[in-house]
């Protein structure tokens, strides 16, 4: 093959593309924060998950430390079976409890971790129970009609 | 075409089903068309020149301007709900999912397209192509396969070109112009911009989109009427039939990709 004189030209445009491709990959997009490492499975029950999907965040202390893979229902149990990759740095005391907090007010759910006080680790495929579910609006007004009306006639039955 | 005589609809619907497959047969040539490419990779080198480096001018402008328009539209919408600083984000996946790919698919059909379309229009009018059957030179792999497989590496990173200097742009824009925390456009952008589900998903549209686009370039100049009013017509005919196509194809692929 001979040389050219637009051979130069036409590297050049394909440096340029790929250069583009890289810089989209790594400062828009989140190649940089991709963790390929496995990590290992826990499994939650919840009552409720609220508005919890696939992939949301699990963060402790407000950093992250694994993601939710799946969600299923156990007609067992009748609860919802998340589960749960934690980071193999990671390790939590088998009593740690498992919440579903929202992240600012209309923000996405994702699932927080409180480490417990136990000494034993959380190990791959354990199940964890000791958690909270995510908040249902209509359980909150009606826990709060509830108590204005308790409120309300209790003074009427201590007359 | 008279409609009210049968033989006449007849006529039309076979020739049309026969254009239909000689389409396809053209497509399935050169593709197999490869093998020769690969073989004589200066032809490549020459087309991608041809069909990349000077369309590089209009899709860099267009998207700077793109860019610039998305990041003031952005910013004057989301500051309504106080979410100013998600600019970067929607500039970012707007372009990423959509805009890039189908805006470049749409300027490269323009510019490159039609110069395709006359070229090959214009060496069937001058006999070259049946010249080069004389000589046991096949046209189809000499002259159209590389031109294919040329628009086919260089759309995809047209379009990259295109959502890169968009983005820029939207910086501009948004961070030196309107006063937009830098630090939260770059951060949101990339919590928000998923590497496979956005990016991966765009440049598969624009490899999709630069096949479309070169095929139906090269195939309205290789069926065009071998005159200067034919090879007007089918240089016209290109852009028409390349851009519907491509918008209909964005429906589909966006529809296939980002179901939920």
């Amino acid at each position: 093959m001979q040389p050219s004189k637009t051979d130069i030209w036409v590297g050049l445009f394909v440096m340029l593309g790929a250069a583009a491709l890289v810089f989209l990959a790594l400062r828009a997009g989140n190649l940089l924060t991709l963790d390929f490492n496995k990590g290992y499975e826990v499994t939650a029950r919840f009552d409720n998950i609220g508005g919890l999907k696939p992939q949301a965040a699990v963060r402790s202390a407000g950093v992250k430390v694994g993601r939710v893979k799946s969600i299923g229902f156990n007609d067992q149990t009748f609860q919802a079976d998340v589960h749960i990759e934690l980071a193999n740095g990671y390790a939590f005391p088998k009593d740690s409890s498992f919440k579903i907090l929202t992240s600012g007010l209309l923000g996405d759910q994702y699932v927080g971790v409180e480490a417990g006080f136990d000494e034993k680790p959380l190990a791959s495929g354990d199940t964890v129970t000791n958690t909270q579910s995510a908040i249902v609006l209509e359980n909150l007004i009606g826990q709060f009609l509830y108590g204005k009306a308790s409120e309300s006639s209790a003074p009427k039955a201590a007359e | 075409m008279r409609w009210w005589h049968p033989a006449d609809i007849g006529f039309a619907l076979r020739s049309k089903a026969a254009a239909v497959g000689q389409a396809t047969r053209l497509l399935l040539r050169l593709v197999a068309g490869l093998g020769y490419v690969l073989k004589r990779p200066g032809l490549l080198r020459d087309q991608i020149h041809f069909l990349g480096n000077y369309s590089l001018a209009i899709i860099g402008v267009s998207g700077l301007f793109v860019g610039f328009v998305l990041g003031l539209q952005g910013y004057y919408i989301l500051q309504r709900y106080g979410s100013a600083e998600a600019v970067g984000m929607m500039v970012a996946l707007t372009l990423l999912r959509e805009l890039g790919p189908v805006v470049t698919a749409l300027l490269f059909a323009g510019r490159a397209g039609t110069a395709l379309t006359a070229e090959i229009g214009l060496m069937k009018a001058g006999e070259q192509l049946s010249a080069m059957e004389m000589m046991a030179v096949n046209p189809i792999e000499r002259i159209l396969a590389p031109r294919f497989w040329a628009g086919l590496i260089a759309m995809p990173l047209l379009a990259a070109v295109f959502s890169a200097v968009g983005i820029m742009g939207g910086w501009i824009v948004g961070v030196l112009m309107l006063g937009i925390d830098g630090g939260a456009f770059w951060g949101q952008m990339q919590s928000g911009v998923d590497v496979f589900q956005d990016l991966a998903n765009g440049v598969i549209k624009s490899i999709v989109f630069g096949i479309t686009v070169t095929f139906v370039a090269l195939l309205q100049g290789f069926v065009a009427k071998p005159t200067p009013e034919g090879v007007s017509r089918a240089t016209t005919r290109t852009v028409v039939m390349a851009s519907l196509s491509v918008l209909a194809l964005d429906f589909m692929l966006t529809a296939m990709m980002f179901s939920i």
